[in-house]
């Protein structure tokens, strides 16, 4: 069949209105010629001849008459080895690459491939001639950093084969042939390590989906202990400026525990892409001691850089990592932010004069962004092995106000709620998640009663202080008193982290379990504290060695010294356990 | 030769429609009325109806009036004749200086590869200590001043202006009032600044697309400049004009609106401008300084509220001074460690101590008694407000920091400040 051609009759905005020739299908891939440039759109409504495109490009220069030519193809990016460690714009252009051919300017239409097509791999095979396969199955596998990268019949090859030839180990670029697929009937297909495969369709070649169980360990202790991540699983930082959305995604992207980051800077500032760009590569990965880079891809699209590119560049995110579930590795994807992505739909419906939703965004927001958090999921593969996408997006929300479209529909869909509040970043308490309106629905690391009951701690702590604030100090009964200093003292020790510290920036499971359970010991013990002065002087100064402690190198001299220290003033003036503060539960 | 328009088939607000072949989108035109000649832009393409914008709006416009297509988007000239030079929002004289006709470039241009940016690292001297002390500016940054109407955010930029260490200064104006045009152009010359600076100005009696276009018009004159190697400073009054520009011609074409009026692409569109602001590895850099007035003092708002998740931190301009607790450089740690040693220790130092201030103050107005430590520290308050959160203050970073130092020790014995004993000694005058 041969592909169509058509002509512009319409330009608005990004949206370009095209007499069709021949068939057109949705959300097919279109080229516009302006000149010697050629403009990438993508089809999104089809009126009788008539197609509307939304061009990932600015348009100005686009004139009536302009020819267009159709591609067949969806919009989709490319797989297979050499994807990790590089930084792409949202429809797969290499950055640093195309920074060589244009210099400092993203010039439109330039196009890249994203794969390195010179590079050779070894591989290895894993099928020999005669077996049968079909799509998914690994034909054989190449080292790609740290990580066996398997290489698998296409995803949109239907059928079932008979392997016809293989290559015999040995170094190839991705554009050789390593395997002949026979069909069944008795077509060859050419296997190449790549194939392509189109974004807006979730990649499902696996036996089942499994129930996120297995917490993914970020090395914070407000998450890991009281607001879990499963693998596999999806949260939100919805958060007003300036309260550290981007700043807790990046240390999640340094310390999470999981095979592979990927890192989707959606409509946000370029600057802070730079920095994780410039950072990256020279921070070290304490797993496998290489460079943080190699386990990070980097999808940027900018605040300044085409919106409709910007609606591609979550999908051509979570595409990728998908690809890489199916090795059987573990993957997290962060989003930052998905607000943007929602805007940049808004454009888009506005321009097509759909009748809007609430503040104006299409009515398909909520059922848009439900598909979007479920690509996420812990799978069984064929091969028995498992894998995770895990995707954590923030939320932008306008006036800081969570009452809005986009951060509505986003907690309909996730497992874990990590509200940033202005509050708390105002007074410099990072991370800036809110101990009490947040949630998760994941098992975490720890006990949930025990947690729980430090939670309804923070919060009869922050009862007390709202009293306090209309009694003055002075009507507060001294047990009340306490009840406040251990709430901030929770805050102060264990919420509150501080993510410039060498030791207290990133803290494993293991010590989260062991100073949790010291603390835990000190909030619900019964205290001999007979004034408020005094309680306070005992809490401040217990304080002050916990934040030391907490900055001490696990079971080194100093962290040994400090534990006695607080254990022995903790001995000093225990009397036993309040147990009104073990019955006590957060009401919700 | 291109050819002339003589049926102008509709008139909409500052839109009219002609029919036409062979034009492109974003192509410019000039429409001849009886009150003389504008420019306009192609806004839409439907088969061969044509939509223009027209800059001086569409008020006297007729049906029979002239409309040439010039065959290329918005330009402006670049050369070094633009410095000391006045001009409107699309690009015309408004000194009563030649028409600038050479070397015309297009604006509203790509933007930078994010791959080819650096992470900043050079400080940009002001004289204002709340700026240089407290919330360093940085190369290539953007902020805001959230300000609220009545502030003082004018002469704040006109003093940047004049002290800023950088080459250049490009002052964009959006709906000034004819007055303030006239103190900037006043201030800058007699402070012998002129001659670095160049004004586009739109006043608040202009027509108001012509207010759209100078964000563009002067980040593409100021990228120009960068690319030779120049250090630009761009001071946009104010953004909210601006955005309320926007909100006006999106309204009168019947946009959807999002948000309190304003259009879905708010953000995108001050984004695309903030996002200009850059350092050229090798070149010179834009930074980005934009008044955003608040309406209400409302942070809310949705202008502030788009621009502060864009820009790298916000100056918070309140009761005539840069308000040191809203206020926030994103990017002043990566300068103020290479100053001068104090620096860090002192800035978050005599913060902390006023922060004290203010608590004391508040004690003192419900009436409680003050004790050896208020006393100390409301001398320290008023000094504190007066040496260094005053506009009018123009000293160089070292000053300020020794005069931080000078503060301290009027008002504090050493151990009181909360600073290193190691800084102290080597910092705290002797009497």
């Amino acid at each position: 069949m041969a592909v169509s051609k058509g002509k512009v009759i319409g330009v608005n905005g990004n949206m370009v209105t095209v007499a069709v020739e021949d068939v057109v299908s949705m959300n097919e891939v279109a080229y516009i010629e302006v000149g010697s440039q050629r403009l990438k759109a993508e089809v999104i409504r089809i009126k009788s001849d008539n197609a509307e495109l939304q061009v990932f490009e600015m348009t100005e220069g686009i004139g009536i008459g302009d020819s267009v030519d159709f591609t067949e193809e969806m919009l989709s990016v490319e797989l297979g080895p050499g994807l990790l460690g590089q930084v792409f714009d949202g429809l797969q252009n290499p950055l640093p690459k195309l920074a060589e051919e244009c210099g400092f300017f993203l010039e439109r239409g330039v196009y890249l491939g994203a794969l390195p097509t010179d590079k050779k791999w070894s591989f290895t095979p894993a099928v020999k001639v005669g077996d049968s396969v079909e799509k998914a199955d690994t034909i054989g596998t190449v080292p790609e950093g740290i990580f066996e990268h398997r290489i698998m019949v296409p995803f949109n090859c239907y059928d079932r084969y008979t392997v016809k030839e293989v290559v015999s180990a040995g170094d190839y670029t991705i554009k050789d042939i390593v395997a002949k697929l026979e069909d069944s009937k008795g077509n060859i297909v050419d296997v190449t390590m790549s194939f392509t495969w189109p974004v807006k369709r979730p990649i499902s070649e696996y036996v089942e989906r499994l129930r996120p169980v297995k917490p993914m360990v970020t090395k914070l202790r407000l998450v890991d202990t009281f607001f879990p991540v499963a693998l596999g699983g999806t949260y939100c930082i919805p958060g007003p400026f300036g309260a550290g959305k981007t700043v807790l995604q990046q240390v999640t992207s340094r310390n999470a525990d999981v095979d592979i980051v990927i890192v989707a800077a959606c409509g946000e500032r370029a600057g802070e892409v730079v920095e994780t760009l410039k950072e990256f590569p020279e921070l070290i990965d304490p797993k496998t001691g290489k460079s943080l880079m190699e386990r990070t891809m980097i999808i940027c699209n900018t605040s300044s850089m085409p919106v409709a590119a910007r609606e591609a560049s979550v999908y051509t995110a979570v595409t990728l990592a998908e690809y890489y579930r199916q090795m059987g590795l573990n993957v997290l994807l962060l989003a930052d932010s998905t607000s943007r992505w929602a805007q940049a739909m808004r454009e888009m419906s506005g321009r097509l004069e759909e009748i809007p939703g609430e503040e104006a965004f299409p009515a398909y927001l909520e059922s848009t962004i439900a598909s979007f958090y479920e690509r996420a999921g812990r799978v069984r593969l064929k091969d028995g092995t498992e894998g995770s996408v895990t995707i954590g997006g923030t939320v932008s929300p306008a006036g800081g106000n969570f009452e809005e479209p986009v951060t509505q529909a986003t907690l309909k869909v996730v497992g874990a709620f990590h509200g940033l509040s202005r509050e708390r970043s105002d007074a410099r308490k990072y991370p800036a998640i809110h101990p009490l309106d947040s949630w998760s629905k994941y098992t975490g690391i720890l006990d949930e009663t025990r947690t729980e009951i430090a939670r309804s701690i923070i919060l009869r702590g922050n009862e007390v202080e709202q009293m306090m604030k209309v009694v003055g100090e002075e009507g507060t009964s001294t047990n009340d008193y306490i009840t406040y200093l251990k709430g901030d003292f929770v805050d102060s020790v264990y919420l509150q982290q501080n993510s410039f510290d060498p030791v207290d920036n990133s803290v494993s499971p293991e010590r989260q379990d062991h100073t949790f359970n010291i603390m835990f010991d000190i909030i619900t013990a019964q205290l001999e504290l007979d004034t408020k002065e005094n309680a306070r002087t005992w809490f401040y100064q217990l304080r002050q060695k916990y934040i030391d402690y907490n900055g001490s190198d696990w079971q080194s001299e100093s962290f040994k010294k400090l534990e006695t220290e607080i254990l022995a003033m903790i001995a000093e003036k225990k009397t036993g356990v309040d147990e009104s503060l073990l019955a006590m539960q957060v009401e919700e | 030769m291109r050819k002339v328009y003589s049926k102008i088939e509709s008139i909409a607000g500052n839109v009219i429609t002609v029919k036409a072949d062979g034009i492109k989108y974003g192509e410019l035109a000039e429409v001849t009325t009886s009150f003389g000649k504008s420019l306009a832009d192609v806004i839409r393409l439907d088969g061969d109806t044509v939509s223009l914008q027209v800059y001086s709006g569409g008020r006297g416009v007729s049906t029979g009036d002239e409309v040439r297509f010039l065959g290329h988007p918005m330009q402006v000239s670049f050369s070094d004749n633009l410095l000391g030079r006045i001009f409107t929002g699309s690009g015309a004289p408004r000194d009563n200086g030649p028409e600038l006709t050479e070397n015309m470039i297009e604006i509203g241009g790509p933007s930078v590869n994010p791959a080819k940016r650096i992470i900043p690292r050079n400080m940009i001297r002001t004289g204002l200590p709340m700026i240089d002390v407290f919330n360093t500016l940085v190369e290539s940054q953007k902020l805001p001043i959230f300000s609220v109407s009545g502030e003082p955010y004018n002469e704040l930029l006109a003093r940047i202006a004049m002290q800023a260490e950088v080459d250049m200064i490009i002052l964009g104006g959006m709906g000034l009032k004819y007055d303030d045009y006239l103190f900037f152009k006043d201030t800058l010359e007699e402070g012998g600044a002129l001659s670095r600076t160049i004004f586009f100005v739109h006043t608040a009696a202009d027509p108001i697309v012509e207010s759209l276009l100078v964000p563009d018009i002067s980040l593409a004159v100021a990228e120009k400049f960068a690319l030779k190697g120049k250090k630009v400073l761009v001071l946009l009054t104010d953004m909210t004009n601006f955005s309320d520009a926007m909100k006006e011609i999106a309204i009168t074409q019947e946009q959807v609106p999002s948000n309190r009026g304003y259009p879905g692409d708010l953000y995108s569109q001050l984004a695309s401008r903030y996002e200009k602001a850059v350092d050229f590895e090798g070149a010179g850099s834009i930074t980005i300084l934009g008044v955003t007035t608040m309406p209400g003092d409302d942070v809310t708002h949705p202008v502030p509220d788009n621009t502060g998740y864009i820009t790298e931190g916000q100056y918070y301009l309140k009761n005539g001074r840069i308000e040191p607790f809203g206020s926030l450089s994103r990017l002043k740690q990566q300068v103020n460690g290479e100053t001068r040693e104090d620096h860090r220790a002192l800035m978050d130092g005599m913060i902390k101590l006023y922060a004290a201030y203010l608590e004391s103050m508040e004690k003192k107005s419900m009436g409680f008694r003050m004790s050896d430590w208020d006393t100390k520290l409301l001398k320290y308050g008023v000094i504190f407000e007066k040496e260094m959160m005053d506009l009018t203050v123009n000293i160089p970073l070292e000053g300020a920091l020794d005069k931080g130092w000078e503060i301290l020790s009027e008002c504090f014995t050493p151990e009181e400040t909360g600073l290193k004993t190691d800084l102290l000694n080597k910092f705290w005058p002797s009497k």
